[in-house]
C-alpha cells in the first residue's frame, strides 16, 4: 500500500529513461541545431536524475550529488560553447539545418 | 771424389745496359704521341732530331758498354743487367734482363751505329714524305725491338725482340699503305714470319720441357720434377732453393729453384731454364773422366756441406721424341724459325716482296739487322747446335741451297732493289753455311761485313732511286696518255719505273758518289781482295770445305757456294754496269738526275769506308796471318762465345796442318769473283756492242730464262698448293662458322626469345591479373562502402543506438 504511494527508486529510473529516451529521440530526429541541443541536455538531465536518484539511496554518499552539479555545470558549459557554434554555423551558412551543413561529406 | 770441370760463363752486374734499348724505345714515343704536332709546328727538323738524338744516345751507351766489356780478361767478358724480375711460375723464370757479351755486343754496334746511320740518310731520302713522324717512330721501335733480340738474356727477351722486329718490318714495308701491293708485301712478310715464329716457339717448349722443366706450381723444392724419367737431371737429396747457396758475385742474377755446387768452383745451376747462360753452363759440367753428363747422361758426385751426393743424369743428347733425337727436332725447330725471319728456302718468299718499303727500311731491316736475327741465333745457340750434327747439315745444307738458289734468280733482274734483294738472301744462306758447319765466327764475320756492304748497296739504290726519281716524275707528268700495260716485263722496262736498271744507265757521271761507293761496295760482296766480303765468304767456303761435323761433305757445300758466289759477282757488277755505265746519258737524264744531298751522299761513304777497314782489320785470314802468328781478331773476339763449339767439334781439320790448300782455295774464290766481274763488264758495260748478242740468247734460252726470271715460279706454287689449300680449309670454316655455328648460335637464341615470350605471357596474364584483381575488388568494395558516410548526423547517431541496442542485448542474453 504504502509502496504505491510512496515514492521510490523505481520511479525515479523510469523518468529518468523517459528523459533519456525523448532527449535521444530528439537528437536523433530533429535537424535544427538548437532542437538537438535542447535534445542533448536532456539526455545530460537523465543522467544527472540517475545520479541523484541512486545517491539517496546509498548509505552516506555525496559523490552522485556532486557528480550531479559537475553535469549542471558542464551542461552549462557545452550550451555556452554549442550555442556559439550554432551562431558561427548560421553566420557561415545561413542555415543551422545540420543536412544542410554536411559539407565534409565528399 | 771426381774432380769436375766446366768452363763457366759468368757475368759481372752492370745495371745500365737497359739504357741502350731504353732511348729508342723514348724516341719512338715521343714520336708516335708528339710526333705530328711537332712536325706541324716545328718542322720535319723537330721529328728527326728526336729520333737521331735517341740513336745517338743508344750509340753512345752501346760504345761506353763496349768499352766496358773490352777492360775485362777475356773470358769474363760478359756484363748483365737484371733491369727486372718478370715472370717467375714454378721452374719457369724469365727476367727483364739484358747481357752483353763479345757477340751481342758486336750486334749493339752494328745495330746502333748502322742504324744511326740510315737515320741521317733518311732525312734526305724522305725529306717529301708527309708523314715523316711515323717514319721515325718506327724506325725507333725497330731498332729498340732488335736490341733486345740481341741484348736479352734470355729465350724470352729474344722472343720479344723477335716478334718487335717483325712488327716494324710489317709497319715499315707497309709504310705506303695505300698502294694495295705495299700492305700486301707487308702481310706476306708478317705471316710467312708467322711460320718461323711457330718454329721458334715450339722450339723452346720442346727445350724447356727437354731440360725436366714441368708446369707446376709448387713451392719450395723441386724434387719431384727432378726425380723419374722426365728431368734430365736428378740430384738426389740435393735440391734446394739458390738463395741458400753462398754465390761468387755476379752469378746470383739468375734466381734457379735449385743448384749443383761444382767441386772447389761456383756452383752451376742444373735443371729447366731459359737463360741462354744458364743452359750453356749446365751442359758445360764435365767430370772427372771428360765426360758431360747433363749432355751424354751420366752419374755426378757432388759434395757439399760435408756431404757427398750423387746425382744421375740422363742426358739432353740421349734424350728422344717421337723417335727423334730430341736435340735435333729442339735445332730444327730454331733453325725454322731463323729461316724465317732470315729468309731461307722455303721461307725466303716475303723478303723480294719487302722491297715495297722506303729504301732505307730495306738496308737497315731487310739487309743489315733484321734478316741476320736468324744467324745470330744460331750463333748465339751454338752449344745447342753442335749437340747435333744432323741439324748443323740442315743449317749448312739449305744455306747452302738457298745461297745458290737466290743468287741464280738475281742474275736475270732488272728492279735493282730485287737483285739486291735476292743477293741478301743469297748472302744470308752464306752466313748459315758458315754457322751450319760450326764456324760460328766465320758467320758472324759475313753478318758484320754483309751489314756494311749491303747497306752501302741498298743505300746507294736508294740514291740512284731518288735520282730517278725526278726522271720519272717528269715523264709521268708529260706522258701522252699511252698505257704501258702491254708491256712485257722480260723485254721492255716500264719509262715510268725509277726502280728498273733499264731506265738508268750511264749514271756515272751524273752521280759520283753513290757510284763510287757502289763500286767499293760491289767489290766487297764480290770478294775482291782487301774488301770487307773477301775475308768472310772467303772464310765460310774454307770452313765449309774443311770441316768434318757435317753429315754433307764439306766439298759439296764449298762447290754449291763456289758457284754461288761466281754468280753473286755477276750480278753485283751487271747492277753496277746497267745503272751506272751501260750506254751515255740522254739528255733527259743529264736534266732531271742528279747526285743526291750531302746527307746521303756521307752515309754512303761512311760505309763504303767500313766495307774498305773491316775486313782486313777483324778477319785478317790465318793463312796470311799465320807467319805472324795471328789470329783473326774478331774469332779471337768471339771465341768466349762460340768456345763450347769449338771444344765440342771433332774431327774438323785444322787449318794450320793445310796453309798451301787455303791459299789455293783463296786463289781460287778470287778467280770466280773475277770471272763474274769479267763477264759482267763484257756483257753490260758497253750495251751498245752487246745488246744484240744479249736478245739473242734471251731468244734462244727463252724457257729457261722465263722460269729464272719469274724467280723460278715459286710464289705461283706456293699460290697453287699450300695457299689455294689453306684458303679452301679458310671459307670451309668461314662457312661452317658462318652456317653451322652461327646457325646454332641463332637457333639458341630463337629459342630464348620464345621462352621469353611464354615467360611474359604467363607474368602479364597470371601474376599481374592476380594483382589486378585484389586492387579491384579493393575499389569495388570501397564504392560500395561509401555510401555509408552518409554525413548526416543523425544517421550515425541512430547507427551509435542501434549498436548499443545490440551489446546491450547480447550482453543481456549471452
Amino acid at each position: 500500500m504504502t509502496a504505491v504511494l510512496s515514492v521510490g527508486l523505481n520511479h525515479f529510473l523510469v523518468l529518468s529513461a523517459l528523459l533519456f529516451a525523448i532527449g535521444l529521440l530528439t537528437v536523433a530526429t530533429r535537424r535544427n541545431a538548437v532542437a538537438i541541443l535542447m535534445g542533448v541536455e536532456l539526455i545530460l538531465n537523465a543522467a544527472a536524475l540517475n545520479f541523484v536518484a541512486f545517491s539517496n539511496y546509498v548509505e552516506g554518499a555525496v559523490g552522485g550529488q556532486v557528480f550531479a552539479v559537475f553535469i549542471i555545470v558542464m551542461a552549462a558549459a557545452e550550451a555556452a560553447i554549442a550555442l556559439a557554434i550554432v551562431l558561427a554555423i548560421f553566420r557561415h551558412f545561413r542555415t543551422i539545418d545540420s543536412n544542410e551543413t554536411a559539407t565534409l561529406n565528399n | 771424389m771426381e774432380n769436375l770441370t766446366a768452363v763457366l760463363h759468368t757475368a759481372r752486374p752492370y745495371p745500365f745496359l737497359f739504357l741502350i734499348p731504353l732511348f729508342p724505345l723514348l724516341g719512338a714515343a715521343v714520336n708516335a704521341f708528339l710526333g705530328k704536332k711537332l712536325q706541324d709546328r716545328y718542322g720535319k727538323r723537330a721529328v728527326h732530331t728526336v729520333a737521331i738524338g735517341a740513336m745517338l744516345a743508344a750509340a753512345t751507351m752501346a760504345l761506353i758498354s763496349f768499352a766496358q766489356l773490352l777492360r775485362l780478361p777475356a773470358h769474363e767478358r760478359a756484363l748483365l743487367d737484371v733491369t727486372f724480375p718478370m715472370i717467375h711460375i714454378g721452374a719457369f723464370q724469365a727476367d727483364m734482363a739484358f747481357l752483353l757479351d763479345p757477340l751481342s755486343g758486336m750486334m749493339a754496334l752494328i745495330i746502333t751505329l748502322i742504324g744511326t746511320g740510315i737515320h741521317i740518310y733518311s732525312t734526305g731520302y724522305m725529306a717529301d714524305e708527309p708523314a715523316y713522324w711515323r717514319f721515325f717512330c718506327y724506325l725507333n721501335l725497330f731498332i729498340f725491338s732488335m736490341l733486345l733480340l740481341v741484348l736479352g738474356d734470355s729465350f724470352i727477351i729474344m722472343f720479344f725482340g723477335w716478334e718487335g722486329v717483325g712488327l716494324c718490318s710489317y709497319l715499315l714495308i707497309g709504310f705506303w699503305y695505300q698502294e694495295k701491293k705495299n700492305a700486301t708485301a707487308g702481310m706476306k712478310a708478317f705471316v710467312v714470319n708467322r711460320v718461323g715464329d711457330f718454329g721458334f716457339v715450339t722450339g723452346l717448349f720442346l727445350l724447356f720441357w727437354g731440360l725436366g722443366g714441368a708446369w707446376s706450381a709448387t713451392s719450395g723444392d723441386y724434387r719431384h720434377e727432378l726425380s723419374g724419367e722426365n728431368p734430365i737431371g736428378q740430384v738426389t737429396a740435393k735440391v734446394r732453393p739458390l738463395a741458400e747457396l753462398e754465390l761468387p758475385e755476379g752469378e746470383g742474377e739468375g734466381h734457379k729453384p735449385h743448384a749443383v755446387e761444382l767441386h772447389g768452383t761456383r756452383p752451376v745451376l742444373v735443371g729447366p731454364t731459359v737463360s741462354f747462360r744458364e743452359l750453356r753452363n749446365q751442359l758445360a759440367i764435365t767430370d772427372g773422366h771428360g765426360h758431360r753428363p747433363l749432355v751424354e747422361g751420366g752419374e755426378l758426385t757432388v759434395e757439399t756441406h760435408g756431404r757427398t751426393l750423387t746425382s744421375k743424369f740422363e742426358g739432353l743428347a740421349k734424350k728422344t721424341a717421337w723417335g727423334m733425337p730430341l736435340v735435333f727436332l729442339i735445332c730444327l725447330c730454331f733453325f725454322i724459325g731463323a729461316a724465317g725471319k732470315s729468309a731461307q728456302l722455303p721461307l725466303y718468299v716475303w723478303l723480294p716482296d719487302a722491297m715495297a718499303g722506303p729504301t732505307p727500311v730495306s738496308a737497315l731491316i731487310h739487309a743489315a739487322t733484321m734478316v741476320t736475327a736468324g744467324v745470330y741465333m744460331i750463333a748465339r745457340l751454338n752449344f745447342l747446335f753442335v749437340l747435333s750434327p744432323g741439324a748443323m747439315t740442315v743449317v749448312a745444307t739449305v744455306g747452302a741451297l738457298t745461297a745458290l738458289f737466290a743468287a741464280t734468280i738475281g742474275l736475270f733482274q732488272y728492279d735493282i732493289k730485287k737483285v739486291l734483294a735476292y743477293s741478301t738472301v743469297s748472302q744470308l744462306g752464306f752466313m748459315f753455311i758458315g754457322v751450319g758447319v760450326g764456324a760460328y765466327w766465320a758467320g758472324v764475320f759475313h753478318l758484320l761485313t754483309h751489314a756494311c756492304f749491303k747497306a752501302c748497296l741498298f743505300l746507294g739504290s736508294g740514291s740512284v732511286i731518288h735520282g730517278m726519281h725526278h726522271l720519272t716524275h717528269h715523264r709521268h707528268e708529260h706522258a701522252h696518255g699511252h698505257g704501258h700495260s702491254h708491256l712485257d716485263p722480260r723485254l721492255e722496262a716500264d719509262p715510268l719505273d725509277p726502280q728498273d736498271m733499264r731506265n738508268m744507265g750511264g749514271l756515272a757521271s751524273l752521280m759520283p758518289s753513290t757510284r763510287k761507293t757502289y763500286l767499293i761496295a760491289c767489290w766487297a760482296i764480290a770478294g775482291f781482295p782487301w774488301a770487307a766480303g773477301f775475308f768472310s765468304k772467303d772464310e765460310i767456303l774454307w770452313k765449309a770445305f774443311s770441316n768434318g761435323s757435317t753429315l754433307v761433305p764439306g766439298w759439296l757445300l764449298w762447290a754449291v757456294g763456289l758457284i754461288a758466289a761466281t754468280c753473286t759477282s755477276f750480278y753485283m757488277f751487271r747492277s753496277y754496269y746497267l745503272t751506272f755505265h751501260g750506254r751515255a746519258p740522254s739528255e733527259e737524264h743529264q736534266a732531271h738526275v742528279h747526285e743526291s744531298p750531302k746527307n746521303i751522299t756521307y752515309v754512303l761513304w761512311a760505309l763504303a769506308g767500313l766495307c774498305l777497314v773491316i775486313g782486313p782489320l777483324l778477319g785478317f785470314p790465318a793463312l796470311l796471318g799465320h807467319f805472324a802468328h795471328l789470329e783473326p781478331l774478331l774469332e779471337q773476339w768471339l771465341e768466349p762465345v762460340t768456345q763450347f763449339a769449338s771444344l765440342s767439334l771433332v774431327g774438323e781439320r785444322h787449318w794450320h796442318e793445310l796453309p798451301l790448300v787455303e791459299g789455293l782455295f783463296m786463289v781460287l774464290s778470287i778467280g770466280v769473283a773475277t770471272a763474274g766481274w769479267y763477264a759482267a763488264r763484257a756483257l753490260y758495260f758497253d750495251l751498245a756492242k752487246s745488246e744484240a748478242r744479249l736478245a739473242e740468247w734471251r731468244n734462244q734460252y727463252r724457257r729457261i730464262h722465263s722460269l729464272v726470271f719469274d724467280k723460278y715460279r715459286v710464289d705461283e706454287l706456293y699460290q697453287a698448293t699450300v695457299i689455294t689449300w689453306f684458303r679452301d680449309w679458310a671459307n670451309f670454316f668461314a662457312w661452317f662458322d658462318g652456317k653451322i655455328v652461327d646457325g646454332a648460335v641463332n637457333l639458341f637464341g630463337k629459342v630464348s626469345v620464345g621462352v621469353a615470350w611464354l615467360n611474359g605471357a604467363i607474368d602479364h596474364y597470371l601474376v599481374d591479373g592476380a594483382v589486378n584483381l585484389i586492387a579491384d575488388g579493393v575499389i569495388a568494395g570501397g564504392q560500395q562502402l561509401r555510401r555509408v558516410q552518409t554525413g548526416r548526423i543523425n544517421n550515425y547517431l541512430f547507427a551509435v543506438t542501434a549498436g548499443v541496442v545490440v551489446i546491450v542485448l547480447v550482453a543481456y542474453f549471452a
